[in-house]
Order: structure tokens, then sequence, then C-alpha cells
């Protein structure tokens, strides 16, 4: 394995039937264990560049290479698998199955991927470790997702992104449906679980303000050769 | 994908309201077209079964299914009768067993009047060679001493009110408003039990009887000036010219179809033998358009049923394309997506299936007892036959097929949306 995380090459992305391409990323590296903050405003081609990362979305040229293995090469199966094993997703809100349990929805990546449930090791001890390190208080562990706060929903989340220790967490605006006080604890409860699992983790937000406590700020916008004429 | 299996379990629990609507709507469609199969297999049966341990029906000749219709429902009229001597000729045949002469034409306040002889309750059988039973009294006599005895099907007793020992008078030809043989009345001596066959809807009177009160007439009407009194009518020669159709029954059914050419082929007069089961199962086919028709709308129904099926989980789709789109990052790809459809779908479909069954059942159990006191025919919640069998499959193969157009949908979906479905 390399020591690279993740290494993008002349990535080129365009949306089906549109012309203009909405990602041209000539070159990007994120070393092992690196807390990288991307920002760029809405628009700037970052859910296509997770789709990509994630391996959902197959760009037109060039290619990702996660911890040493060529993920555009593979074919839809091998992506999906390589997914489950090595990435841990958060999304903006609407993280969780609402009908599943906080517990539950947890433990999912372990039932998709027999890796992350072989490095859970007791994958229910390990998501009460990670729910009581992420505060969420016992007595909403077994509760539908659905009833939870907005901001219970999100630490939820962030211990199903963890769960089993992916190698890449990646963050997609995690903190949006927060209000300002809760923001900055939620960034700090990630950075400090990521750290601990030592995942890399790609955070993606418009709002530079949250940029403080990592390792690197990137602006989409620098990168990416397209992000003039992109949508969303 | 044992995973997706349980999570999709989970997720249709989660949305049981709409589904189990949905489900409510195939039940209703499976036991639909359950019960027309059903009924239209037990019409048919006792159609073709309303006369059985009869090997061949004789009478002039005419077509085959206007001589049953006739000589088995008592429809119609025969247009030429068979003279006592040709009946005589057939029933002397080695080969022949026992012989049932029938005179129709008459009629009791619209039910027809079947004149015979008292073998007739032991020889006509229907359903599995089941005989009629009597639920009060015993046949007619059948003698010249006693005449004008009556024997009246379950329905003319219900209908009528007739009970034993009741007088009833026969009106001439098959229409309500006949002139009646009012001056020679007839005693009910004895009443059938319901068989579901036409005998409940018949009156049946010894030959004799039909000589009697028919000696005055002639033509189709009371002979002017003549009037012979019911206690005179033993004087005369009761044994009738001529009979309209007969009933026979072989020592050995193989040899059917030889009697049935010698008949045919009767020198005497023009005479036509069929069998019964051959002719029932002829005049069914007339029938056939009828229960193409019910099945057709049976089978709409259910399609109705799984249209709406496809379209719950169409609609439903648009709420779930985040759920969708958690499971793609975790590691669920479209065909795992595809999947989880397809088995909402069949379950959804075989809970249905399997509930209309048991609605069914139900049904009949409640029904059966009515059924009976009215109809004479023992329903019985049965296990599904063959062919229904083949129904319910086919129907869960549709609800396979209705779920792959949400499924379809469902793996688009995920494939264009990724990780983040736009709203």
């Amino acid at each position: 394995m390399s020591a690279d995380a993740l290494l993008i090459r002349d990535l080129v992305y365009r949306w089906p039937r549109q012309r203009a391409a909405c990602l041209d990323i000539p070159a990007l590296t994120v070393a092992a264990g690196e807390r990288v903050f991307l920002h760029g405003p809405s628009g700037s081609g970052k859910s296509s560049l997770l789709g990509v990362l994630g391996g959902v979305a197959l760009p037109e040229r060039g290619s990702v290479t996660l911890f040493g293995e060529v993920i555009t090469a593979f074919g839809g199966r091998a992506r999906d698998a390589f997914r489950a094993d090595h990435i841990g997703f958060i999304f903006q809100q609407f993280n969780l199955l609402p009908w599943l349990s906080a517990c539950d929805n947890v433990l999912l990546p372990c039932t998709f991927s027999a890796c992350r449930k072989r490095r859970a090791g007791d994958p229910p001890a390990e998501a009460a470790r990670l729910l009581s390190a992420l505060d969420l208080a016992r007595e909403l562990w077994p509760k539908p997702a659905g009833e939870l706060s907005v901001g219970q929903q999100q630490r939820v989340a962030a211990a199903r992104a963890l769960i089993g220790r992916p190698e890449l967490l990646i963050a997609d605006e995690p903190t949006s449906a927060l209000d300002a006080p809760r923001q900055q604890s939620f960034i700090d409860l990630l950075l400090r679980e990521a750290g601990a699992a030592g995942a890399t983790l790609v955070f993606v937000s418009h709002d530079v303000r949250l940029a403080a406590h990592f390792d690197r700020v990137l602006a989409l916008a620098e990168i990416n050769r397209a992000a003039d004429g992109a949508a969303a | 994908m044992k995973a997706i299996l349980v999570l999709a379990l989970r997720s249709a629990w989660a949305r049981r309201l709409t589904l189990g609507i949905t489900l409510v709507a195939i039940a209703l469609a499976a036991a639909l077209l359950l019960a027309v199969e059903r009924v239209r297999q037990d019409a048919r049966t006792s159609f073709t079964q309303s006369i059985s341990g009869v090997d061949l029906v004789v009478g002039a000749r005419t077509g085959s299914v206007q001589l049953i219709l006739y000589t088995v429902f008592h429809s119609g009229t025969a247009t030429n009768n068979i003279r006592w001597e040709s009946y005589q000729a057939i029933a002397r045949n080695p080969a022949v067993a026992w012989a049932v002469p029938l005179v129709l034409g008459d009629s009791h306040r619209g039910f027809p009047v079947i004149g015979t002889s008292p073998a007739y309750f032991e020889r006509v059988r229907h359903a599995d060679r089941q005989p009629l039973v009597f639920a009060a009294g015993r046949p007619f006599a059948g003698s010249a001493e006693a005449v004008f005895e009556a024997v009246i099907g379950s329905e003319v007793a219900r209908q009528l009110g007739h009970r034993i020992g009741d007088r009833l008078l026969i009106a001439h030809g098959s229409s309500e408003l006949g002139p009646e043989h009012a001056d020679k009345p007839f005693v009910v001596v004895g009443v059938l039990a319901a068989s579901g066959t036409p005998a409940d809807r018949a009156v049946h009177v010894s030959l004799q009887a039909m000589t009697a009160i028919h000696l005055d007439w002639a033509g189709g009407a009371p002979l002017p000036g003549v009037q012979i009194p019911a206690e005179w009518v033993r004087k005369f020669d009761l044994q009738p010219k001529e009979i309209t159709a007969a009933l026979i029954g072989l020592h050995n059914r193989a040899g059917v179809f030889g009697v049935q050419r010698q008949i045919n082929g009767f020198a005497g007069e023009a005479l036509l033998a069929v069998l019964p089961g051959v002719a029932l199962d002829e005049l069914w086919q007339t029938l056939v358009i009828v229960e193409q028709i019910l099945f057709a709308l049976s089978a709409l129904v259910v399609l109705v049923g799984l249209a709406g099926l496809a379209a719950t989980m169409l609609a439903s789709l648009e709420q779930r394309r985040r759920e969708l789109a958690i499971l793609r990052a975790l590691g669920a790809g479209p065909r795992e997506i595809f999947f989880m459809l397809l088995v909402e779908g069949l379950l959804v479909t075989t809970l249905g299936v399997l509930a209309g069954c048991a609605l069914l059942a139900a049904a009949v159990l409640a029904a059966a007892p009515l059924v009976q006191a009215h109809f004479g025919v023992l329903l019985a919640a049965r296990p599904p036959a063959t062919n229904e069998v083949v129904l319910l499959a086919s129907i869960l193969l549709t609800g396979l097929f209705a779920s792959l157009v949400p499924g379809w949908r469902a793996w688009r979906m995920s494939l264009a949306d990724g990780l983040t479905p736009r709203q």
C-alpha cells in the first residue's frame, strides 16, 4: 500500500447529456491519515467529485487511486465492494434509515462488508463504544433513527462511518443541518475519532469558517479547472 | 444478499400500511379468481354429472344436444315420439340390462312433469353414481289401482309448499297457462331430497297416469263431449302407445357403441341414441363463452390488483430515494437495490395470494350450510386443485413482472442519483 491515500490523475467528469465537463482535475494527492478540508460553493462539482471518489460515478478520463488500488479501472461490483470495505460516508442530513434503530444503523456497514465486520471485532460492542464516544445517550440507541434530533442523527451517522475502521472517511457538508455551536463540536468529535482510527478524512463544505482544525485546506476552484462552467 | 433481504423486509414493514392495503387488494383479486375458477369447475362437474349411471338416452331422431336438453333438463320439447313397440324391442336387446321410459311435455305450475316407471328412482343417478333420495314418502306405485300418485322434487316442494298428501293438478303442455287436467288431481306420495339436479324441479308420475289424464284428450285439447271420470280410468288399457324417450343401462358398458349403432340403425323408425356424458360435454361447450368471459373478468381484476402493487411501489420510490442512496453509500450495487424491490413485490404478492386462499376457504365454510340447504350442493373447503395451483403460480409470476418495473426504475435511479439524491 502506498503512503498516498488518494491520488487523482487527469480526471475529467461530465454529467450525462451535458457538453461542459463539471470536473477537470489534473492532479490531487492526499496522504494517508491526512485530514483535508475541501471547500467550494454549491455547484462547484463537490457531489460529482464525491461520487467519483466513492466509485458510484465513473469519470470520462483519468484515474482515481485509493490506497494503491486504481478504482476507476474496476468493474461496478468491485467498486461497490471497495466502497463498502474502505470508505465511510457522512452526508448533509438524512443519513440514516429511519425505520432502523440508531444502533442498527451503526451496524449496517458490517452487514455489507465482511472486512469491516472483521475489523470491528465484536460489532455490537464496537457500535456501543462509538456511540458513547460520540456522546449519544444510551437510552437513544434502541430508538428508531427517525425519532432522533438532527444533531443526534449526525452523530449516529458518524459512528456508522467509523465502524470497522474504514481507511477513508468522506463527509459531505455534515454540519449544515446543525446550529452554529453544535457545528464546531461535531467537527471536533469527528476529527478526534478519525484521528483515533487513523483514517484519512476528506471533509467537504462551502463554509470556510469550519476549516480551522484541519491539516490542509483546499479550494475546489483551485484544483478543478472546470469549476466555472459546471452545474451541481 | 441475506443482509439485503433482511433490509428489504424491514423496509417493507416500515411501510406496512400502504403495502397492507395493496396486499388486501391482491388477496381479494386472488380470491375472486379462485372463486370463479372453482364455480366454473363445480358448475361443469355438476352439469356434466346431472345424470350418471345411464349408458344411453334414446329418443326420436333429432339433435343429440336437443335430446339431452329435454330428457335430462326437461327443457324444450320433443318433436317426435317413440312407438311403445320400438321401446320394447330395445328393452329386449340382450345387451340391455334395464330401460326406463319417459313421457314428457306436461307441467305443474311451471315445473315439468315426468311420466316414468318406479325404476326411475333406482336407476337415475347423479354426480358420482349417487341415487335420488326420498326426503319423505315413497315412490309412486305405478299400478292400475293407484294411478294418480306423484313424487315431487325438493324445489317444487319448497316453492309451492306441497307436502305428502297434498293434491296437485297437472297442466297440459309446458306453459303455466296450459289447460289443466282438472278432473284428475294427483296426491303427493313422495318428496325427493335436494340433489342439485333437474330432479329437484320435477314432478314424477307413472306412465299409466300420463295415459289416464290424456284419455279424453286429442290433439292437445279435451275432446268435446267426452269426459272420463278419474274412477273409470282403470277400466281402460293404460299402457302408453308412445313415449318421448328412454334411459338405458347396459350389462357391459364396453358394448355401448355397438348398442348405440344398433339403435341408430333401428329398422322400425328413426331413432337416436346418445351417450349422455358426451352430449352433456358437447352442450357445455356451447356455454364455454360465458365461462371464458367470467374468467377474463376475474383475470382483469387480478391485473388491476397487481398494477396497484406496481403503482404503490413506484410512488413510494420517490420517497425512498434517500434510503436507496444510503444503501448505495454502504456498498449496495444497483443489483442489490433491484433485488430489494423484487423481494418486496414478491412478498406482497405471495402474502396476498395466501390471504386470498384463506379468504376463499373462510367464505366457503361460511356459505356451505346455506348453499347446501338451498341448492343441495355440498361445498367443501378443499386444498387447491392442480389448475388452481397453476393459477396461483401465474398470479405470483405476474406479481414478479409487476415488481420488475419499480425494480428497474430503482436501478436507474440509484445509478443516476449516486450518493446524492436530487429532490
